[in-house]
């Protein structure tokens, strides 16, 4: 059982939605119990830094999450992912999840729109259990406008725009994918089913 | 570097996908869910329903259709048609959709664009464009199918639209719709040079040459089709096949 957690932020369905469609067992969930009775977490999320944290806070879930992230397979997507850093830098500084060293800060390229958005190539930089048996040239769908800065070995791929963005970062049992899996076709469908295989 | 999209467009009537002929007897062709799902797996970047229901019970089958899709297609869907209120954007995010598509009501309301944007996000707000040339070379935004010119200038239409706060532009040339000529090459330059956000080229497309033209020729970011791949006159891979070997980037 994968516990989704729903703390109000952004299109959860749609993760439910891809996990019902490969099989994975799984449930939408703000409940402690239910979090720590989980085989594994999926952190979604979409907004802003501060607002996010702000309502992890307001549910109590912040401690639960950091215990129970070390203890089983957990994966942040989108924000879910920048969460998982020490500080956010998004309209103020903003205390993260600080389950890896880094920070969330952002984006800058040269000549090119913000918010990045579409279908960019995955470069994998260190492969982790999440990157099995995908291609050399993914591709897979962003929308984001701040990005992960934090050291080369906890990236597991990046992408280009205008600069290196980590794309997919990993350390121990704990990820984060700055793309949406749920929204990346068949690679993210298997990026989903590979972290399933952990559990 | 981002990969171009390419994009199939579904007319979806009262829960079906439909295709009018000249205009004269729309004729129902198919499920939506099946359908989009079937572009998925061929490998479709985004697909787009266009609900071009009148009923308002129309609507909450829309609803369903897209709610149903949702479950099996996990590529950016956008919904358009119809949406003139706060609360359509809501119900149509909350259904599944990612991104919201506004034409008619956008003109005539310019403040759902930015109210859109502020509470779900400029990622999400599309604003879909018909415009055609005017006599003087410029071009004129028409909305109802192109029955009504607004008299507004369409390139400063997708500026006032990008600085609302709209994600994206979907650009229909109402001159080469239709004709299977080509896209708008000349219109699709005079917007691109002027907004920074992606823009979607719709209308004209009958070869795979049109698809690589409008890569080579212009900044849009995608093409998209409705009959050409409805009726399978070309498929979403011949496409993506096509652009590879010119070295266009695309997602295969």
């Amino acid at each position: 059982m994968i516990a989704i957690i729903d703390y109000g932020a952004g299109n959860i369905f749609s993760v439910k939605n891809a996990l019902d469609f490969i099989g994975l067992k799984n449930i939408l969930t703000d409940k402690k119990s239910e979090i720590e009775n989980a085989d594994g977490i999926i952190l979604p999320g979409v907004g802003a830094f501060p607002s996010a944290m702000n309502m992890l806070k307001e549910k109590g879930l912040i401690e639960i999450i950091r215990k129970q992230a070390y203890q089983k397979p957990f994966l942040g997507i989108c924000l879910g992912m920048q969460l998982i850093f020490e500080k956010g830098f998004e309209f103020e500084e903003t205390e993260g999840l600080s389950l890896i060293e880094g920070t969330v800060e952002k984006m800058e390229p040269k000549d090119l729109s913000i918010p990045h958005i579409g279908w960019n190539k995955l470069e994998i930089l260190n492969p982790c259990p999440l990157t099995n048996g995908l291609s050399e040239s993914e591709y897979v769908y962003f929308v984001h406008s701040y990005k992960a800065v934090c050291r080369d070995e906890y990236i597991s791929a990046y992408c280009e725009y205008g600069e290196k963005v980590p794309a997919l970062v990993f350390k121990d049992n704990i990820f984060g994918a700055q793309f949406h899996p749920e929204k990346s076709g068949k690679a993210g469908l298997k990026i989903l089913k590979n972290f399933g295989e952990m559990l | 570097m981002l990969a171009k999209r390419i994009i199939p467009c579904l007319d979806v009537r009262d829960g079906k996908v439909v295709k009018g002929i000249n205009f004269v007897g729309i004729k129902e062709v198919g499920d939506p869910v099946e359908c989009a799902a079937m572009y998925d797996e061929q490998g479709a970047d985004e697909i787009v329903f266009l609900d071009i229901t009148a009923t308002h019970e129309g609507r909450g089958t829309m609803l369903e259709v897209v709610r149903n899709t949702a479950k099996k297609v996990f590529v950016p869907l956008t919904v358009g048609g119809g949406i003139k209120t706060i609360e359509d954007f809501r119900d149509t995010l909350r259904a599944g959709a990612d991104k919201v598509s506004v034409n008619s009501s956008a003109v005539r309301n310019p403040e759902l664009i930015s109210q859109a944007a502020d509470i779900f996000g400029n990622q999400c707000v599309v604003v879909a464009i018909d415009a055609k040339r005017r006599s003087d070379g410029g071009f004129t935004v028409v909305v109802n199918g192109g029955r009504i010119d607004t008299g507004i200038d369409a390139v400063k239409w997708a500026q006032k639209a990008e600085s609302l706060g709209a994600g994206e532009i979907l650009l229909t040339s109402m001159d080469t719709d239709g004709t299977k000529k080509g896209f708008d090459i000349e219109l699709l330059n005079a917007i691109c040079s002027v907004v920074k956000i992606p823009v979607i080229a719709s209308g004209g497309c009958g070869t795979l040459e049109h698809f690589s033209e409008v890569f080579e020729k212009t900044k849009a970011s995608a093409a998209l089709a409705a009959s050409l791949f409805h009726y399978k006159e070309l498929t979403v891979p011949q496409v993506k096949a096509h652009l590879r070997e010119k070295n266009i980037p695309v997602r295969i």
